[in-house]
């Protein structure tokens, strides 16, 4: 005889009651794939990234000679200007070689290959610094010089003794040289600031790419995407949540706006390339553009968190307005939208920041382009925002296009400097949340 | 003549036309305000308004016009003069009109009204733009490379001197397999965590937990594409393909596919978490009263009862993906291949668009040309998948509302 208990589980139960433990650890399962997804990838980016931000640089004491540097002797600018980067390169070497034989290093590791360990950047360097101070001819300078991007890697464990056997730019002899020069502090590596300010480099001086250019041109196209994205998907959202009358037309507009927000951004690229560029004319890889296609590209965004931000300030509000005289107008633009300020401002930072990120259609609009100079926001010849720029997630596409591996790290490093940017405006957008949201 | 100053001369009327306007309501009332039908700052308002909105339209029409006509030099004379006359005419008759029963409030409020209705014009006119840009650059294509070519040919091989095959099959090939793989990874991933996460998480967590997945949301495209190609890539290259024999390329449909699947979780997850808190409650308490377990409840009552919404997230994903572009690019490689095999390079549409539109070659050669028929197709695709999984979503919110 067995008397079943409520208490001891049957088969049955014990079966129904292990499937539901194994649903729900499918659960957690998929939310410990997720999370270690995030770890991963961000774990990534910052060890691969934080190179970016400290640079290898070598201390020496360069006597200027004037027979080589100012040949016809009198200090002018103009004359010594002659003097062209590869001059200079052969006195940075003399002076590198002259400061180690003073710190009694010896090397068997030829004249040429010594000079080698200076960046190619560093002689333009020394000859700005000369131009723009005559006197310091004939002197001994102590300069302050990047050096050259295998070097650098060394010290960042990039390059290793094994890798530059293998490498034409770089030999075993250089390194250990260069871990002798680090004993007595000539090279030291730190933080280089200098990669947030720096405009891009050629493919041959990694260690002198920063992200100056990128910066401002992303800056300057932020700018044009809040003037113009704004007020036009505020308006467009106060007509459709407010005004609009409920017909075919209405339907159409908010079923566009909905399919508007899922187009592939690649396709904006496209519509920029064909209207603003080859239609209307403007410049290439200018911010204008750039800021006209993210514009477009982030309007249904902003106008459907406006519209939700508008329809969750409540009814009474409009009729206790509407009950004292103010005409529909009046109602919205003194009472609701006041109301709804915080709503559309969070929604318009989560706007910008996707905007920020955005590349594919920026390529597409020739933003990849080689920019050395900083853009104006202002020029005669270009226009507001007419000049040649490139833009941080550019930039960082650029780099990885690169052969030498030094660009991978300046890009990880560039990414860091993005997620920053991005986490700064959604601790804004959160905060703004936080700070002003009612609930009804 | 340049148009900078009949924009000045607008910018000053307008705002001059504000004070006089209110200046001459205020004398037209006799110092006593209560007699007018409307206050004077709309009167100053509606003449602001009457000046600056139709000059300014006309700028906007002779700037578009110049354009469509290929008028290239600055404009003829009579354009600033037709636009500062109309400014003029606008101001005129706006403070003609200045009177004690003249209702400003109501002829301002009918301008306002229709410049919300040209912002949200804004958003046709962007629809009507995407499908003109790209169809006339399309018909231009098809006019030297024959459609059947582009639309059945298996063969993709541009070449700088023309004579190129542009089929388009091997890239919808990579796009569809690499988006299968992106799915295949984040659909049971992102619908598992919504699950738990609605039904099953405290609130606590719900609130750690959301926002973390979240956060995978909004990484940049670019940011997924340099993890996959200097982390994920060599990975799968040194543990999987080369061991098993597969291959030994970093860039794979795999790489590139797993990455897209990573970015899509919180797309997936999200959408199915609003989806499945719509649910009406009626229908667990009904289910669970009837003995069932929670599992239970939720597999055979709460998913079948959001399936339709669950689909409609599942589409716009997919469509998420066949649009992506910066994963691929830098993930899957730029070889047009057809082929099985999942850790072999293959190339997508959303690739092809950049690397045709961003080489050297002459813009008018079918070689470039070809970006805006694959821009034209991507859009069609994403257009239908998107219609079908909103109209999917909005029939089902209806369902329980």
């Amino acid at each position: 005889m067995t008397s079943k208990s409520l208490l001891t589980e049957d088969k049955r139960t014990k079966a129904r009651n292990a499937a539901e433990r194994r649903f729900k650890s499918y659960g957690v399962a998929a939310i410990a794939v997720a999370m270690m997804a995030l770890a991963i990838l961000l774990t990534s980016v910052i060890v691969k990234g934080i190179g970016a931000f400290s640079q290898t640089y070598v201390t020496i004491d360069i006597t200027l000679p004037a027979d080589r540097l100012d040949k016809e002797g009198n200090r002018d600018p103009a004359e010594m200007a002659k003097t062209t980067t590869i001059g200079y390169a052969s006195v940075l070497r003399d002076g590198l070689i002259d400061t180690l034989a003073a710190a009694g290093i010896e090397t068997e590791v030829s004249a040429k290959d010594i000079g080698d360990m200076i960046s190619k950047e560093a002689s333009a360097t020394v000859r700005n610094r000369v131009l723009a101070n005559p006197d310091l001819i004939g002197e001994t300078v102590n300069f302050n010089l990047l050096a050259d991007g295998r070097i650098d890697g060394f010290f960042k464990g990039r390059v290793t003794m094994e890798t530059a056997s293998r490498d034409q730019n770089v030999s075993p002899e250089q390194l250990v040289l260069a871990e002798q020069m680090a004993e007595v502090g000539i090279i030291e590596t730190r933080i280089n600031w200098a990669f947030l300010s720096l405009p891009d480099a050629s493919d041959q001086r990694p260690e002198a790419a920063g992200l100056g250019v990128a910066i401002l041109g992303s800056l300057y196209m932020m700018i044009v995407v809040l003037v113009l994205a704004l007020p036009i998907a505020v308006a467009a959202s106060i007509y459709l949540e407010e005004f609009a009358p409920k017909n075919r037309w209405t339907d159409i507009i908010e079923v566009n706006i909905a399919n508007l927000a899922a187009v592939p951004s690649i396709v904006y690229g496209i519509l920029g390339l064909a209207i603003f560029i080859n239609f209307m004319e403007f410049n290439q890889s200018s911010p204008l553009v750039g800021g006209l296609v993210l514009t477009l590209m982030t309007l249904p965004t902003i106008i459907i968190s406006t519209r939700a931000a508008l329809k969750s300030v409540p009814p009474s509000i409009r009729d206790a307005a509407l009950g004292v005289g103010a005409s529909k107008m009046q109602s919205v633009f003194h009472h609701v939208l006041p109301l709804a300020a915080p709503g559309i401002l969070t929604g318009t930072i989560i706007g910008l920041a996707q905007a920020l990120g955005e590349t594919a259609p920026l390529l597409l609009i020739g933003m990849v382009a080689f920019v050395r100079d900083y853009p104006q926001a202002f020029s005669d010849s270009a226009g507001l925002f007419g000049d040649p720029s490139t833009a941080l997630p550019v930039q960082i596409y650029n780099w990885t296009q690169r052969s030498d591996p030094a660009f991978v790290e300046r890009a990880q490093g560039a990414i860091i400097v993005l997620l920053v940017f991005l986490l700064i405006m959604n601790a804004a957008a959160i905060i703004l949340r936080r700070k002003f949201e009612r609930r009804w | 003549m340049s148009l900078t100053l009949p924009l000045l001369f607008i910018a000053a009327l307008s705002v001059g036309g504000f004070f006089i306007a209110r200046s001459r309501a205020q004398s037209a009332a006799g110092g006593d305000i209560r007699k007018l039908a409307s206050l004077p700052r709309q009167h100053g308002l509606n003449t602001a308004l009457s000046t600056a909105i139709p000059a300014l339209f006309a700028i906007l029409a002779w700037l578009f016009a110049a354009r469509l006509l290929s008028y290239r030099e600055t404009a003829p004379i009579w354009v600033p003069l037709a636009i500062i006359v109309i400014a003029t005419l606008g101001f005129i008759l706006s403070v003609m009109r200045v009177s004690v029963t003249f209702r400003a409030r109501t002829a301002a409020e009918g301008w306002i009204r229709s410049l919300l209705i040209g912002a949200s014009v804004i958003a046709i006119l962007t629809t009507v733009g995407i499908v003109f840009s790209m169809l006339f650059e399309s018909i231009n294509f098809f006019s030297q490379y024959r459609w059947q070519d582009f639309f059945f040919s298996t063969n993709w091989s541009p070449n700088f001197r023309g004579n190129s095959d542009l089929g388009i099959l091997p890239l919808l090939w990579g796009t569809l397999y690499i988006s299968v793989i992106a799915l295949i990874f984040a659909v049971p991933i992102g619908l598992f965590a919504a699950v738990y996460l609605s039904e099953y998480a405290s609130r606590r967590t719900r609130s750690v937990f959301k926002p973390l997945i979240e956060i995978l949301a909004g990484i940049p495209t670019i940011v997924y594409g340099l993890f996959a190609l200097v982390t994920v890539g060599p990975f799968l290259r040194d543990y999987l393909a080369q061991p098993t024999g597969f291959g030994d390329s970093a860039s794979s449909v795999m790489t590139a596919g797993l990455v897209m699947g990573i970015m899509l979780i919180p797309f997936v997850s999200s959408l199915s978490d609003d989806i499945i808190n719509a649910v009406p409650q009626s229908l667990r308490d009904g289910s669970l009263g009837l003995g069932s377990t929670h599992s239970e409840t939720i597999r055979q009552v709460v998913l079948p009862a959001a399936l339709p919404g669950i689909v409609g997230a599942i589409l716009l994903a997919a469509s998420r993906a066949i649009g992506e572009t910066m994963i691929v690019v830098l993930g899957a490689g730029a070889a047009a291949r057809l082929d099985l095999n999942p850790f072999e390079a293959m190339t997508t549409v959303t690739v092809k668009i950049v690397s045709q539109l961003t080489g050297d070659t002459d813009f008018a050669s079918p070689e470039t040309l070809v970006a805006f028929a694959l821009g034209l197709t991507l859009f069609v695709i994403t257009l239908a998948l998107n219609v079908l999984a909103l109209y999917i979503v909005r029939r089902y919110r209806e369902q329980y509302e």
